[in-house]
Order: C-alpha cells, then structure tokens, then sequence
C-alpha cells in the first residue's frame, strides 16, 4: 500500500524531466558560448536555423537522426533485457563490411535484389558482432560492458584491414572501397530526379529514414506484443521471476544481443548504402555511443528514441552550421555542447528527480488539503 | 510516571498515502510494549519516525519528557533508541566485537576500542543472559546467535529502550523462548522494549500493554492481561475474524508425486537437500515445516524444476520431472508453483497486473498464436482472475508493485490456481500478508484439496502448517527430520525444527 517515494507520474518522468534535463544543457552550453565571447541566443538561433530553416537543413537532421534512431535502438533492446550493449560502435563498422561485400560483390544484380540483400547481409554482420558477446555473456559470464568495448576496438582494427588489403582497389591512394554502384537509387535526390524529374536540395536523406520508423514500429510489437519481447522484458525487469517463468536466461541474453547487434548494423544501410556509397574508414564517427545518450533520453521506447535521435539530429546539424557561422566556435566547441546535452540527458538523468519529487508531492498535499 | 517515549499527533503522509494519522502513542519505562497490525498498518512508518529514518510531516517526540527532534538515526541512539531490524545490519565476515563496535570506534586506532568493547560485552552476556563468543565470525552464527548480536550493538550504545521489528521471523520456537527470556530480562533491569509483530499469540506471551494499528491509525491500546487474541484481531481488521482455518477431513487418492532420494547440492558441494523421500497423494496437503534455511526453499525449486537434482527422482504422475530441469516442461506437465518470495519471484514490479498475472503461462496459445502475445486477451484473463479471486483494486493496468502485499499473493495465487494444476507447491503463501487475506488464501488451497488436488505446502508459520496440512513433514538442514499429523504437539514438531528427534535414520 505505501507508495515508493520516488514514484512520479508518467507525464513528468517521460516529459518534464527530460525538458527540464534539455534545458540546464542548454543554459550550461549558453555559458560555455559566453565564455569565449559569442553571444548564446545568437549561437542558438543560427543552430536552429541551419537545421530547420531549411529543405537542405531538414535532410541532414534527418540523415543524422536515422544513423541515430538505428543505434538507440539497439541500446534499447539489450537494455530491456538487462544488458547494456555499448559495443553499438563496433556493430554498426563491421555492418558495413557486409553491406560493402554485397553491394560490390553481387553488383550484377539488379537493385530491387541487392539492395535487401545488402541490408540483409548488414544486418548479419552486426548481428554476428553482438553475438559473439552475447554468448560470451550467456555462456562465461563474461561481462558484457567489457566485451562489447574490446569488440569495438577489434572492429577497428579489422575493419581498417579489410578496406586496406581487401576492398582498397589496387593504386588508390584513399582507404576506402571502390562505389557501390547499385545503391545510389536509395538517396531522396536520385529517387526525385530518376521518377519524378524534379531536382531537390542536395542533402544526404535516402531511403533509410523509412526503415528507421518500420525499425522503430517493429521493436515497438516486438517487445509488447510478442511472447519473446515479453521474456527479453521479463529477464530485464526481475531476473529471479524470469528464471521462475521457465525463461532461460542465456537463451534471451543471446537472442536480445543479437538483435541488439542487427539494429545496429543497420546503421550501416545509411551510412554506407544510403551516403558514401563506399566502405570507408571510420565511418560510423561515435554514431554508436550517441545511441546510448539517445536510448536513455528516449526511455529505451521506440517513440522516444524517435524524438531523441531528431534532437541528436539538430544538434549535429545545427553544430555543423554553427562552427561555419562562427570561427570561434571551432568544431570541437560544438562537441562540447553535444556532450553538455549527453551529460545531462544521460548520465546525470535523474540529478533533479528528487527535487521535482519533494516539490511535486508539496503541491500535491495543499492540492488535497 | 513520566513516559519512557511518547509521540504525540504524529502524521507522515507519502504522496496520496496517509501512513500515520495522528498517532499518539505513551510507552511506560520498564516494561514491553507491543504494537501489532496488518501488513501497511502504519507501524513500521512510526518506528522508522521514532529511529530518524522519516522525519513526521507533524506531531512531536518527548523521550523522558523532553521534546526532541530526531533527524538521523544517530540522534536516536544518542537518544537512547536502539533498533533490531527485522533484517540484521551486520557486516558478515567481522566478528561479533568488531561489529558490537561499528559506529563506536571512537579514535584512529581500534585496539582501545575492541577492549572497553570486549569487558563490555562480558558484562551484557552475565546480565542480560546474552551469551556469544566475541571472536566468532558473524556470517558463521545461526540466525538466532545473529540477532543477539544486533541487540548487544544496541545496548552497547547505550539504549534504554529498545525497538525489535517482526524479531521472530527467523527463530525456531526454542529460540524464540530465549528471545523472550531475554526481554524479559532487560524489562527487569529497567529497559523498555517496543516490539513490532504480526503475531498475535507473541503479544498475549511476552507484553505488558499493546497498541493496535490500522490503516495509519492507532485504533486501541490495551493492557495486554485485559484482552484476548479474538479482540485484537478483530481489532486489526476491523470485523470479525475467523482464526480457526475450517476443513473436512481428507479423502486422500491414488499417489501424484514421489520424491525419491532427492539429494542436491550448492555450489560449495555442500548437500542443501540431503536424501529425501516421501509421497503426496490427490486430495491431501503435506505440510514442510521448518526454520527457514533447512532446505525447504531448495526442495521446492527442485520439484518446481528451478534446479537440477545432484541424484535421486521427482516422479510426477509416474514421469520424472526431476532431470527435465526445466520449469516450462513441469508447469506443462500439470504443476503449479507459488514462489516462497512474490517479491522477488513470483511477480515482475514494475509490469502492469496483467503481464505479471501470465508469468510462467505466457507461452500458452491461448494468450496469442504462435510468437504473438495477444494483449487484449492477457488483459481479459487478468480481470477474470482479479474478480474472482478479490484482488483489489481490480485493474489489470496498474504495476504490478502498486498492489498491497496481500492483493500480490491473491494474484499469484488466482494465476497458479487458475492454470488447473494437478499439484500446487506453495512456499509461505501468507508470509507479509494481512489477516483478512490470509484467511481468503488459506480458503482456497483447501478447495483445491477438497477439488481431489495434490498441495504442497512450505511455511515457516507453524501454526500455518498445523492448521492446514493433512501430514507435516519436518525438515532440518536438509534431511527430513520425521512425519507427524496436524495434531501433533507443537513442542514436538520445535523439537524436530532445531534437529533433535528420537525417530531420525
């Protein structure tokens, strides 16, 4: 019957507090702006407008935004089953591989065959990337936090092999792969001047915003209206009662792992197939670790995550803009904003959630009285 | 006299919760003070306000007739307030000096401390009756040995009264004879206890005067020799009681479940259920009793299919379940599982009722074709169950950890029950579950008996055991200890409990 203390209702847990997080990000990114003498509101202005001033601004935020909502994603997953994948990174780099191994190698086929191949064969990859942990996990007790970030640095390491001695077609001087023809069609402009014959703003939007929401929506059923979403949230929740169910614990940490690394490796899709059309090196530039921050604002809900990785999606834009606008603010100021907002968002989640308790339920006993 | 404690008007609310209700409460100095109430009665919110753990949204303290302000625990026992939770605050590899001294070390060094400690210590133990070697290793005492440890740290502190929650929990009769003897003791030597219990014949054994609590109020307060236990349950609840649990006699059929030889073993190798045998036939309830960690919550997992026996059979209508190890195939077999801890197991707290009400049957077709979970239809069997069984309020959508202790039980209760097993096992189904619920669950575990169904019971509540099995196994650190029937004399049964019987292979 007595109520936890810190119980809040839904509005303020899943929308005033993160509003409120946004908020001192962004007063605590003013003053860094101050401090090198530029003014914030003006910083802000040209943030916001270089995002969503515009067709071209509105692509990119978006572009970025898919890269995010696949990487949140798959955070999200694995944190429902209890595990925290913060090997997103290296999923995500290997997931182009087979997306490039596909892409190049199969490129007799016509599109409509290879491009669901390709994804399929990102897909695999990052899945495989998550697996490996995951049975590490299941099997060894090997923590997973541990693993996951080796197999990021392993990633790294492997993937720039392979492109140096595997993709790198011979005397090219730039480590990267050969074009993968056959995906230009997924990118909007292609789309609109191929079926429609119009021209439209040069941006890097493709296809891929689609499968973001499908992704989204299907993580969504997943989860809460399947018999294996109920067990990966079961085991995430209460290992103890899961095990009671009849769940079995290594069988769900594989699985949602696995998963996990899948989502993940659909990042790839934008990146690779949607943008550069090229495997390159370093590509996935922190995409995977944004998707933690990203998971955690978005309360591993798919239509959080949605919402949280257009936040991400403005930041990234709208920093870009701002460090064109602005010589002083250099891109690595706008990387300090970005981590202000993670900070925030992120690690230091619930520092005000006691104070909004303590207020919420004084105003609420004079509401009642 | 002026009172060793008194709280006056006290009132804390959480959030839409009035815990307490202007409670106002005088503790005479020099005797034993009881305050008993259902489970969320508000008792332990009042002594949690008294120790400093909560601070009262209004109201105030007098010790001695002082008005104080106790912020932290540290003001209490400067106060002379001292506290034996209900889960013991020891640090388990220190020995029992070196806890007696945890938040007394007084100095950089510890030496000087550990001696004033130690010729302390000998002097409780002559006076109070409080024996324990001071250099034994806490986590290698037995509970009982544990919990003397927490009252000599408080009286090493220097308490002049002392607050002991639910302290018989986890004692065997005898040791809780010797709990008593104890405050007995300390009552003589002028110390006042307050003592917080569920149990009823507890408060007519040991106090002067008792408070009953209810629903955040402090609805009476009696000498303890002008009342009875049917006034102050009916007290507690609010109407009238039954205490007795009503049953036929037994019709009991052909054998459902043959345990055989059933030894398993930690992870240490040591044997936690050692060589046990016996039979459960349809339409009877074989009670286990025991002091809790004898073995019993181990034998449940393993019949359950939680764990995997080290040797031996659990031969389940004529199948072993045992090696199938896998609770899924036993509950498809035809078993069903009330967990000993609902907390921790037997409900998931922060799923909505409904999801918690299909833990264990999730993969049932009807809930769903195939890889679908069909939320419409978890719902509609969760609000069937809910009705039926009373569990309030009934919304399938509210978390699962909202629910009163009581209304949890109900609802694990209505989906084990629900699933039309042929065996029930049950671990402590009233364990922190209030009267009025208990009575309702012990209702239904003996219609399902009358039903021609098999029940397994575990309970640490002897009297739960009593008044509701048709046979009573007795477990002692692993091994069953001897069969008796539900009249056997309660001395007897406390005597097999601490592993001491005339009949034992």
């Amino acid at each position: 019957m007595m109520q936890a203390r810190g119980e809040l209702p839904n509005w303020v847990d899943a929308g005033l507090i993160p509003l409120i997080n946004l908020a001192v990000a962004l007063i605590a990114s003013g003053l860094v702006v101050l401090v090198i003498g530029e003014n914030p509101f003006e910083a802000m202005w040209i943030m916001i407008q270089g995002s969503l001033g515009s067709l071209k601004g509105w692509g990119y935020m978006l572009y970025y935004a898919t890269n995010f909502v696949f990487t949140g994603l798959a955070v999200a997953v694995a944190f429902h089953a209890g595990l925290f994948n913060i090997g997103g990174e290296g999923q995500a780099y290997m997931a182009g591989v087979g997306a490039a191994a596909v892409g190049l190698g199969l490129d007799f086929l016509p599109w409509p065959i290879l491009l669901p191949l390709a994804i399929l064969a990102a897909m695999a990859m990052g899945a495989f990337w998550a697996w490996i942990p995951g049975v590490l996990q299941a099997k060894r007790g090997s923590h997973i936090v541990i693993t996951t970030i080796m197999f990021n640095f392993i990633a790294a390491s492997l993937v720039g092999y392979l492109i140096n001695y595997w993709f790198r077609p011979v005397g090219k001087m730039a480590v990267e792969s050969r074009e993968i023809t056959g995906a230009y069609i997924l990118s909007a402009r292609e789309v609109a001047r191929e079926f429609f014959g119009v021209r439209i703003a040069s941006s890097p939007l493709n296809f891929s915003v689609f499968l973001a929401l499908i992704a989204a929506w299907a993580v969504w059923y997943l989860l809460w209206r399947t018999k294996l979403g109920y067990e990966i949230r079961a085991l995430g929740a209460n290992p103890a009662a899961a095990v009671y169910a009849g769940i079995r614990p290594d069988r769900i940490i594989i699985i949602a792992m696995t998963i996990s690394g899948g989502l993940a490796g659909l990042m790839a899709v934008n990146e690779i197939l949607g943008v550069q059309h090229r495997l390159l090196l370093g590509y996935v530039g922190g995409a995977g670790f944004v998707g933690i921050a990203v998971a955690l604002m978005g309360r591993s809900h798919p239509i959080g995550i949605l919402l949280a990785a257009m936040l991400f999606g403005l930041l990234y834009q709208g920093g870009s803009e701002l460090s064109f606008a602005r010589p002083e603010i250099n891109r690595d100021m706008v990387v300090v904003i970005q981590g202000l907002v993670i900070l925030f968002m992120g690690a230091l989640e619930y520092a005000f959630r006691p104070a909004l308790s303590a207020l919420f339920y004084s105003v609420g006993r004079e509401g009642n009285q | 006299m002026t009172p060793a404690i008194e709280l006056i008007r006290i009132d804390k609310r959480f959030g839409s919760v009035h815990a307490n209700k202007d409670v106002s409460l005088a503790i005479a100095p020099g005797s034993i003070h009881g305050i008993i109430g259902e489970n969320g009665a508000g008792k332990s919110t009042l002594m949690s306000i008294l120790f400093g753990f909560y601070h009262a949204d209004s109201g105030e303290i007098r010790v001695k007739g002082k008005p104080v302000r106790i912020k932290s625990p540290s003001d209490a026992i400067a106060l002379g307030i001292g506290m034996v939770h209900q889960h013991f605050m020891l640090v388990e590899p220190f020995t029992v000096l070196e806890n007696v001294v945890i938040g007394a070390e007084g100095g950089t060094l510890i030496g000087p401390a550990l001696s004033r400690a130690r010729a302390e210590l000998t002097r409780l133990a002559k006076d109070y009756e409080l024996e324990v070697d001071p250099d034994a290793i806490v986590g290698e005492l037995p509970v009982g040995l544990q919990q003397r440890v927490e009252i000599l740290k408080a009286l090493f502190k220097g308490a002049e009264t002392l607050i002991l929650d639910e302290p018989t929990g986890v004692l065997t009769p005898d040791e809780a004879d010797h709990l008593f003897r104890i405050l007995r003791t300390l009552k003589d030597q002028g110390k006042t206890v307050i003592l917080i219990t569920h149990k009823l014949r507890e408060i007519m054994a040991i106090t002067d005067r008792v408070s009953v609590m209810r629903r955040g109020e402090l609805v009476a307060t009696r000498e303890t020799k002008a009342t009875t236990v049917e006034e102050l349950a009916e007290l507690m609840v609010g109407r009238h009681v039954l205490l007795r649990v009503e049953k036929g006699p037994s019709k009991p059929g052909e054998t459902v479940l043959e345990v055989k030889n059933l030894t398993w073993k930690d992870r240490k190798g040591i044997p936690r259920v050692d060589n046990v045998s016996f039979t459960l036939r349809k339409g009877e309830i074989l009670g286990i009793a025991g002091v809790s960690g004898n073995g019993q919550s181990e034998l449940l997992d393993v019949i359950a299919g939680i764990a995997r026996p080290a040797s031996g059979q659990v031969i389940f209508e004529g199948k072993d379940i045992g090696i199938l190890g896998d609770p899924r195939h036993v509950r498809a077999e035809g078993l069903a599982h009330v967990p000993e801890d609902r907390q921790h197991r037997g409900l998931i707290g922060s799923f909505d009722a409904a999801e918690s009400a299909i833990l264990g049957w999730h993969h049932l077709d009807s809930l769903g074709k195939g890889y679908r979970l069909d939320r419409d239809k978890v719902i509609a069997r969760a609000k069937v169950e809910m009705e039926e069984f009373d569990v309030r309020p009934p919304d399938p959508l509210l978390k699962s950890s909202k629910f009163s202790g009581g209304n949890q039980q109900k609802l694990i209760i209505a989906r084990e029950i629900k699933s039309n097993p042929d065996l029930l096992i049950v671990g402590q189904p009233t364990r922190g579950v209030d009267i009025g619920a208990i009575e309702y669950i012990h209702k239904r575990i003996i219609q399902l008996r009358d039903e021609g169904k098999a029940v397994l019971l575990v309970s640490v509540e002897l009297d739960e055991i009593r008044s509701l099995s048709d046979r009573i196994l007795v477990m002692f650190a692993g091994r069953v200890m001897g069969e008796r029937g539900p009249g056997a004399d309660e001395r007897e049964l406390g005597l097999l409990m601490a592993g001491v019987s005339k009949d034992a292979a």
